[in-house]
């Protein structure tokens, strides 16, 4: 259990854990059905890339484009669903004090960062190695990396399709709530990227509450 | 079976082989060419002898092949009502696939065009759009699944008249040793998702004059798979999508000096890393 912050509302239930990711770092946990998940932005402007799987069969998993089909819209926040591969409901946001969050920019990867600001990038940590660090411990790998969720990240589609990633929208103590329609287990990156402002070119940790009322 | 109502003596085996022969030689509108050389109608300048494969689907097909880089895949909707639900593999290594988020993100745009690439998940060019008359594609939604279209069609099993596109996935995936956690985001051609400044989606699919087309050159060794299914945000309740051409065929290798290669900085690194993959 760390110190409690002063910047979100107080939880009132039980916590199950209360565990602070440090900047850079992967992080997972199942979230069962009915719990609720806190991520809080402890500094600002803090990317967390976000994927979730059906606990007893990983095969279905988050889908981005389930999730904005289901909604007919892009961002994500205050009573969005978060769809499953398979049509399922994996989780509700039940509360977001930040105001939309990204899920079409997908993770950086030591790859995708060297298309994207020069082949010397790549020996740079980034997500899908964060994922990967993650999932392959699990007996998952590769095959369960999907577009995944970035909270707290801003990316602006325009209307001529132009789309990127912009300056955040978050700040200290902006967090999202997510309730567990099934039994899931939660994977975060806790975003390294430091070649654009989805961190603010500055990687910090966030927190992570899993409670149950 | 009523013997009044046979109308074919298979009684025996030879007699039922006899039968069976008698078949051979009939065209439906649905079917590969074989040899694909024999195609016909072929787009200007494409010699029967370098295509490589030819194939319509119909409604709820699917198709899967695996092509050399440097080939050229003409997608045509044929009577401008199809959408085509894309996955794309390296197909010298599966795990690498088609990677939605990195190809609208390292392009900075998320519609789809002529001179858009197609991007792996590992900083490669897996296929390059070289020419495109729809112009209306999707990078956001999903392909029909059999829980969308049993709400929308009351069905969405294989073995019906509305299949889904994950279904026919699994289907054509399975043939390759891979399986439901190969079913990536994927794209949809031939309908359009555009987004409102709100974050809204808006669907354009209304039916096109007949004979557009995208055509696709393999940048690797690909595996294309694809289904023919009505789009997920297709408001119609009836299960709308007529039939696609699929006609590749021999070509050359991109050269350094390819337009499309040099379009801007992104594209030229992940042209370099697709021919660094082969350097051997």
């Amino acid at each position: 259990m760390t110190e409690q912050d002063t910047t979100s509302p107080p939880i009132t239930g039980r916590i199950l854990f209360d565990d602070v990711v440090p900047a850079r770092a992967p992080w997972a946990r199942p979230v069962l059905k009915g719990q609720t998940l806190r991520i809080l932005d402890l500094q600002g402007n803090q990317a967390a890339d976000f994927l979730a799987y059906h606990l007893h069969d990983e095969a279905e998993r988050y889908s981005a484009a389930e999730t904005i089909a289901n909604q007919r819209n892009l961002y994500l926040t205050v009573g969005t669903v978060l769809m499953s591969s398979d049509g399922n409901e994996m989780m509700t946001i039940t509360a977001d004090n930040c105001g939309r969050h990204d899920t079409i920019g997908g993770a950086c990867s030591v790859e995708s960062n060297a298309l994207r600001y020069g082949h010397h990038t790549r020996c740079q940590h980034a997500c899908v190695d964060n994922f990967l660090d993650a999932l392959v411990r699990r007996g998952m790998g590769k095959r369960d990396m999907v577009s995944n969720i970035n909270w707290f990240m801003n990316v602006p589609v325009e209307a001529d399709g132009s789309l990127g990633i912009v300056d955040g929208i978050s700040a200290p103590g902006k967090y999202v709530d997510c309730r567990a329609e099934m039994d899931c287990l939660c994977v975060v990156s806790n975003c390294p990227q430091i070649n654009n402002p989805c961190n603010g070119f500055n990687p910090t940790p966030v927190r992570m509450i899993i409670w149950e009322t | 079976m009523d013997a009044g109502s046979v109308k074919c003596d298979t009684a025996t085996p030879l007699k039922a082989r006899e039968h069976a022969r008698a078949m051979a030689g009939t065209v439906v509108r649905n079917m590969p060419t074989i040899p694909a050389a024999d195609a016909r109608d072929l787009p200007t300048g494409v010699a029967a002898g370098d295509v490589v494969w030819d194939e319509t689907i119909g409604a709820g097909g699917y198709a899967h092949r695996i092509l050399s880089r440097g080939s050229r895949l003409r997608i045509t909707d044929m009577d401008g009502d199809a959408c085509v639900n894309l996955l794309l593999f390296n197909a010298d290594r599966m795990i690498e696939r088609l990677n939605v988020a990195d190809t609208v993100k390292v392009q900075w745009n998320a519609y789809l065009g002529k001179g858009k690439l197609l991007l792996s998940d590992m900083g490669r060019v897996i296929m390059s759009i070289v020419d495109d008359t729809s112009n209306r594609h999707d990078t956001f939604c999903p392909a029909s699944s059999p829980k969308s279209n049993i709400a929308k069609y009351g069905q969405g099993d294989n073995y019906t008249t509305a299949p889904s596109a994950r279904d026919r996935f699994l289907i054509a995936l399975g043939k390759y040793g891979l399986g439901k956690k190969d079913i990536a985001p994927n794209i949809n051609l031939f309908k359009g998702v555009h987004i409102e400044t709100d974050g809204a989606t808006t669907f354009h699919g209304d039916v096109t004059k007949p004979g557009l087309f995208v055509e696709l050159r393999a940048e690797m060794n690909v595996l294309v798979v694809l289904a023919n299914t009505p789009h997920v945000l297709d408001p119609r309740p009836e299960y709308h999508a007529t039939p696609v051409r699929l006609t590749a065929w021999r070509g050359q290798v991109t050269p350094l000096d390819d337009a499309v290669r040099n379009a801007s900085p992104e594209a030229m690194r992940a042209f370099e890393n697709t021919e660094d993959f082969f350097i051997r």
